[in-house]
């Protein structure tokens, strides 16, 4: 996912801002308003308004090439939802999301566990796990593919440790392609996610983690009932990047297979590409980024409920 | 966290380093198969002997890489500049003043954090070839500043909020316009956040694939990554070339990464806990 480049959301966003605490005095302090506008008028020009454009124009026959265009109702909608590519793409989406939030958010608690404790190499490690983050995701994907290909690295090995049957062309099979992309984006990302982890665990107060030793705890119970209740805010804005980066995911795809064999690998973003610059459908692309905007919307706030309930 | 080196913590430390090793792998071979002669069949992690930089001379010629480089920096310098500035001058009223439009102004640009930039891409797409702004790479600091507004609008309002008055009325007391109290007071005290706005922002857009294949692909402006997904599609299976490309491409940004390595981990973790 272009995760170093996806905006996140926090649980503050749907908290009611701060109010000054009481006694602080507001007196004199003078923030124009007009301080926001620049910001303001850069983000409706290629935020908002484009965006309400694109789901008004779903419901139209608008080519993007022409100025005219004419209200078709659901038309476009059907056609995405009758559309094999499409239906693929939706479940390729849906599918390579929940593996990589899944495997992700557990090599990273992992990760960060580990060069929390006191190894004496931890620093080091840190810069090493998280040194794939920074790497250009379309360059990681050719890497990947390199790696993956019949004769590449993973086969090698896997022939070295006396697996050779298991050695196969896995961007090549439908059956194993997308899953050979998750493991790509799972090396690549799971630094980040160490990184927010590691964020929560050091803001875990030691006197929380003595006590519990005290009252007798094992490391799996302190685990389970100290560390991973106090990490819920790092859990939650974990997720929800792995998930909108998963549901975005464009880069590695392109770089490692292209959306095939078939229609193996396709996902929504790379699905919108093709429909409109190579088909020049736009009614039909732009149908699309419609369902995955709700497709977003709609998991985004799943998942919000789902962990904001398992908070203390 | 136990504060004594148990053979736990030993057989600890093993495995991560182990992990380490494997987890370094796909750059190693990066590097290792960038430095092969061209003709050679050898695997990922047969080590390139003699090392050659043929690869990289035939690459930085036939990639025009040269080029590439140079507007990827342009374009992430100007678009990181215009963010820190917009963003931050943005979030003051946002955070200081307690009125209905600031707070509804706020949440306006935070909702943009859950649009993906898919819905925009077509109407922008027009707009920009109206404008006449396709292939250049004003299309492209535009749509970066754009879609990064909430983010950095986002960090920059958490922070300001736990910030004190206290300056920014001495500053009021000393006869400061808001403008100039902004400029020379409350700025320079956005330091750490700002820092974490540009690592991430500048890491994001030297990384930005579809925005520039989209806007620039097929004009003289490209970027880095433009230039290397064209280059590949080129050379198919010359891997040794190819590489030496990829490896070219992503020097800038690993040289800043291992340079500011403390302040970025620290940086990415303080500015997503929010």
């Amino acid at each position: 996912m272009a995760a170093t480049h996806v905006p996140t959301t926090s649980p503050d966003v749907h908290q009611p801002p701060a109010q000054a605490p009481p006694g602080r005095r507001r007196v004199g302090v003078r923030a124009p308003w007009w301080f926001v506008v620049p910001a303001i008028s850069i983000y409706l020009f290629i935020v908002v308004v484009p965006s309400a454009n694109g789901a008004l124009f779903s419901f139209t026959d608008w080519n993007g090439l022409r100025p005219d265009w004419s209200f078709v109702g659901l038309d476009n909608f059907t056609a995405v939802f009758t559309d094999r590519t499409a239906l693929d793409a939706l479940v390729n989406t849906l599918v390579l999301a929940a593996a990589a939030t899944v495997v992700q958010n557990v090599a990273g608690l992992l990760l960060a566990l580990g060069v929390n404790s006191m190894v004496k190499s931890r620093y080091v490690l840190r810069v090493i796990f998280f040194a794939p983050v920074v790497l250009t995701p379309l360059v990681a994907g050719y890497v990947w593919s390199f790696l993956l290909s019949p004769n590449g690295a993973v086969n090698d090995a896997l022939r070295a440790v006396g697996l050779g049957a298991l050695a196969h062309d896995w961007l090549g099979d439908p059956d194993t392609a997308l899953y050979a992309i998750v493991l790509e984006i799972v090396w690549q990302f799971s630094g980040y996610s160490m990184v927010i982890y590691l964020a929560g665990l050091q803001a875990i107060p030691a006197e929380v983690l003595e006590a519990a030793t005290i009252d007798g705890a094992g490391a799996w119970s302190k685990f389970r009932r100290v560390v991973l209740p106090l990490l819920n805010g790092a859990v939650v804005i974990n997720v929800m990047l792995c998930l909108i980066g998963g549901l975005k995911q464009f880069d590695q795809v392109m770089a490692m297979t292209g959306g095939g064999p078939g229609t193996a690998t396709e996902t929504i973003s790379t699905a919108i590409y093709k429909s409109a610059f190579s088909l020049g459908d736009f009614p039909f692309s732009i149908a699309l980024a419609v369902v995955m905007t709700v497709v977003i919307a709609v998991l985004a706030a799943v998942q919000f409920r789902l962990t904001q309930r398992k908070s203390i | 966290m136990h504060s004594r080196y148990t053979w736990r913590t030993l057989a600890r430390e093993v495995s991560l380093i182990l992990l380490a090793l494997v987890f370094l792998v796909p750059l190693v071979g990066l590097l290792n198969v960038s430095l092969k002669p061209q003709d050679s069949q050898t695997g990922a992690l047969a080590f390139a002997f003699p090392p050659t930089l043929d690869n990289y001379v035939q690459a930085w010629n036939q990639a025009s890489l040269g080029a590439a480089l140079a507007n990827s920096f342009l374009i992430t310098a100007v678009s990181v500049l215009l963010i820190i500035g917009f963003a931050s001058m943005a979030a003051y009223p946002l955070a200081r003043v307690t009125r209905g439009w600031s707070r509804f102004t706020f949440y306006l640009v935070i909702g943009g954090l859950l649009i993906p930039g898919q819905l925009a891409l077509l109407p922008l797409y027009a707009t920009m070839r109206d404008f006449g702004l396709l292939g250049s790479l004003w299309s492209v600091i535009l749509i970066n500043v754009g879609q990064q507004i909430p983010f950095s609008v986002f960090l920059y309002t958490m922070f300001l909020r736990e910030l004190p008055l206290d300056y920014e009325e001495a500053a009021l007391l000393d006869g400061c316009g808001p403008l100039r109290s902004f400029v020379s007071v409350v700025f320079p005290l956005l330091r750490p956040v700002t820092g974490t706005v540009v690592i991430l922002n500048a890491v994001g857009i030297w990384n930005e694939f579809f925005t520039p294949l989209l806007y620039l692909g097929g004009s003289d402006n490209t970027t880095a990554p433009v230039a290397i997904y064209g280059f590949v599609s080129q050379y198919v299976s010359q891997w040794p070339l190819i590489f030496a490309g990829l490896v070219i491409s992503v020097i800038p940004i690993l040289v800043v990464y291992f340079a500011l390595q403390k302040h970025i981990i620290k940086g990415f973790a303080g500015g997503l806990k929010g």
